[in-house]
């Protein structure tokens, strides 16, 4: 649990634009330990994104880079497996298809099939999906094929689980009975996961640390939050604890107070 | 009141009216309408249609007498199927003649070499319309297998596309008779053996409708490929699949749609192509049988080409239904609305 897992040190990148190189991301540095749950919190366009895009090796870092369990990462891997925000399953493939490509990718000649076959569907009962996994994308709702993504990335055993705004486009409810899974998943797992969300309640629910980032352009880290809640956490109990209520509030003072909007700030 | 009272009662006799009539609940009146929608409406379009065509053509003389109208049209249809029906029994017997002369010479000279030649009546209408369906598709296959590999190649790779962007822009829009001549004295040129599989006119017509075809298939499939999700590509970088994994599970399900559409515009124009390769070349099919109508200038010239036009434009439009049969069964989006 303390041991240096994945390390992010002084990552800047710049994107070539038709007026010039634009700075997005400059000096961000980022320790996180085996089994963390970590947040990052922002205005939209501050650079989240690029950050988890860094990690997982989808774009490469002008300066700086990204070390995981003492490799450098410079492709993207099937160990940093991505959560993506509009769960990018292939429409033609069935859920079991989906996570089989998957498997198959990741455990070509370590598992038998028979134990492919019992890992997928292991997987799709960690996300309580087992009973539609027979369904394309097409036949089931928003936060079941959210579900289906995640047991995907799960299924490839990753070393770092990064998820790019899991359930933001999911209605309140959904996302709320999805943040609950996700807990239980951790708490039987003990995923490494780097999150990006907006959502404040979000952040402090499920994380061990929320990194909150300045606003861009050359957004960097502002301040990092430590939640320092008993796990497992369950929203109703805690949405009277005072520790509960004052993260919240340290989180927005950062985001509304210091880090104003962009837009606002233009207004 | 009255009248409230009397719909009422109305309405509920005409319920047990109507439940009484259909024990199996079958919807009459949905089944009615859509009858009327896909049947009636049409049917009354075409009747229209001809209704026009009719008045018009009994207005025009010509060299060759009056426009032919539907029903002359129709006499000539039946006219056509007619002398295939003579041309075939004449080719019967003919080989039963040869069958019985080999028979006979055989059975006073067992050494004797006996000949058997094929038939060289002439080619009927249904003859040309199947050698054209034969030459059309074996141009659109060939067109189809250079075309989505081609397509698939510019849509991955930015670089090969520029490369080959300007010349299939250049290409697309040639007319099919100026490739004709080329590919007729390349083909006469190259194309030399003794015993030929296939004859000249079908390999020209062949080349020249593949020639034709290739475009809208490579265009569409390049910006099929091209305009691919680009969470899925990501989803391929993460899992790190092989080029063949990746162009078998991503690149060609996505693009399925697009190489669709591409490949009907291709056997349409391949189509069209033929029949005019067919009328300038002299190549058997129904090109041919258009032009030597015109040539023969009989009074039945006109109602003949008449038939083959509404034959080229009904094979036509069965062919592409067959495209579409084929688009649906691999489309991975049965929810989509294909036309």
């Amino acid at each position: 649990m303390s041991k240096k897992h994945l390390e992010i040190s002084q990552v800047s990148i710049e994107f070539p634009t038709p007026s010039g190189p634009f700075k997005a991301l400059d000096g961000v540095n980022l320790s996180i330990k085996e089994g963390e749950f970590v947040s990052l919190i922002g205005h939209s366009g501050c650079g989240k994104s690029t950050v988890l895009n860094i990690v997982a090796g989808l774009y490469k870092a002008t300066t700086g880079g990204v070390i995981l369990d003492g490799k450098e990462v410079n492709e993207p891997g099937p160990d940093r497996a991505v959560v993506f925000q509009n769960h990018s399953l292939l429409p033609w493939l069935t859920a079991y298809e989906n996570i089989e490509l998957a498997v198959k990718q990741v455990f070509k000649g370590k598992k038998s099939k028979e134990e492919m076959k019992e890992w997928i569907e292991h997987n799709l009962n960690l996300v309580h999906m087992d009973h539609a996994m027979h369904k394309r994308p097409s036949e089931i709702s928003g936060g079941m094929k959210q579900r289906v993504g995640i047991a995907r990335a799960l299924a490839m055993e990753p070393k770092v689980l990064l998820m790019d705004e899991p359930f933001g486009a999911l209605d309140a409810l959904t996302r709320a009975h999805m943040q609950d899974s996700l807990i239980e998943i951790q708490q039987r797992l003990n995923n490494t996961v780097i999150m990006i969300t907006h959502d404040v309640d979000e952040a402090v629910l499920l994380s061990d640390r929320i990194v909150m980032m300045t606003n861009g352009p050359a957004a960097t880290i502002g301040e990092i939050l430590e939640v320092d809640l008993p796990k497992p956490r369950n929203r109703v109990t805690l949405a009277n604890d005072s520790q509960y209520n004052e993260y919240r509030a340290a989180v927005l003072k950062f985001l509304y107070e210091r880090q104003r909007n962009p837009e606002e700030k233009v207004a | 009141m009255n009248a409230r009272v009397m719909s009422m009662i109305e309405s509920k006799f005409m319920t047990k009216l109507l439940s009484l009539s259909k024990p199996e609940k079958i919807n009459w009146d949905g089944f009615f309408k859509k009858t009327v929608n896909k049947v009636g409406v049409p049917l009354m379009a075409i009747g229209i249609f001809l209704a026009i065509w009719g008045a018009v053509a009994s207005q025009i003389q010509t060299s060759l007498g009056q426009v032919p109208g539907p029903t002359k049209v129709w006499e000539q249809t039946v006219a056509l199927y007619e002398e295939h029906k003579v041309e075939r029994t004449k080719e019967a017997a003919f080989y039963e003649r040869q069958e019985k002369r080999n028979v006979a010479k055989l059975a006073a000279n067992p050494e004797a070499t006996i000949k058997v030649r094929a038939y060289t009546g002439k080619a009927t209408f249904f003859d040309q319309i199947l050698t054209s369906i034969i030459t059309v598709m074996t141009g659109f296959i060939i067109a189809s297998l250079i075309a989505i590999p081609v397509g698939i190649i510019c849509g991955l790779s930015p670089t090969v596309y520029n490369a080959l962007n300007p010349l299939i822009q250049t290409f697309k829009p040639v007319s099919p008779l100026a490739w004709l001549p080329i590919v007729t004295i390349i083909v006469s040129a190259v194309y030399i053996t003794d015993d030929p599989m296939f004859s000249k006119s079908f390999v020209n017509s062949a080349i020249t409708v593949t020639l034709c075809s290739l475009w809208p298939t490579i265009i569409n499939t390049t910006v099929g490929v091209s305009s691919m999700d680009k969470d899925l590509l990501n989803v391929s970088r993460v899992l790190r699949l092989s080029w063949f994994t990746h162009i078998t599970k991503i690149v060609l399900p996505s693009s399925v749609p697009m190489m669709f559409a591409g490949l009907r515009v291709s056997f349409g124009i391949g189509w069209m192509v033929l029949i005019a390769a067919e009328m300038l070349a002299q190549n058997p099919g129904l090109g041919k049988f258009v032009w030597d109508e015109f040539q023969n200038g009989s009074s039945d010239s006109l109602a003949r080409i008449m038939v083959a036009v509404v034959t080229i434009g009904l094979i036509g439009y069965v062919l592409d239904q067959f495209m579409l049969m084929l688009q649906r069964s691999v489309s991975w989006d049965k929810s989509a609305v294909l036309r």
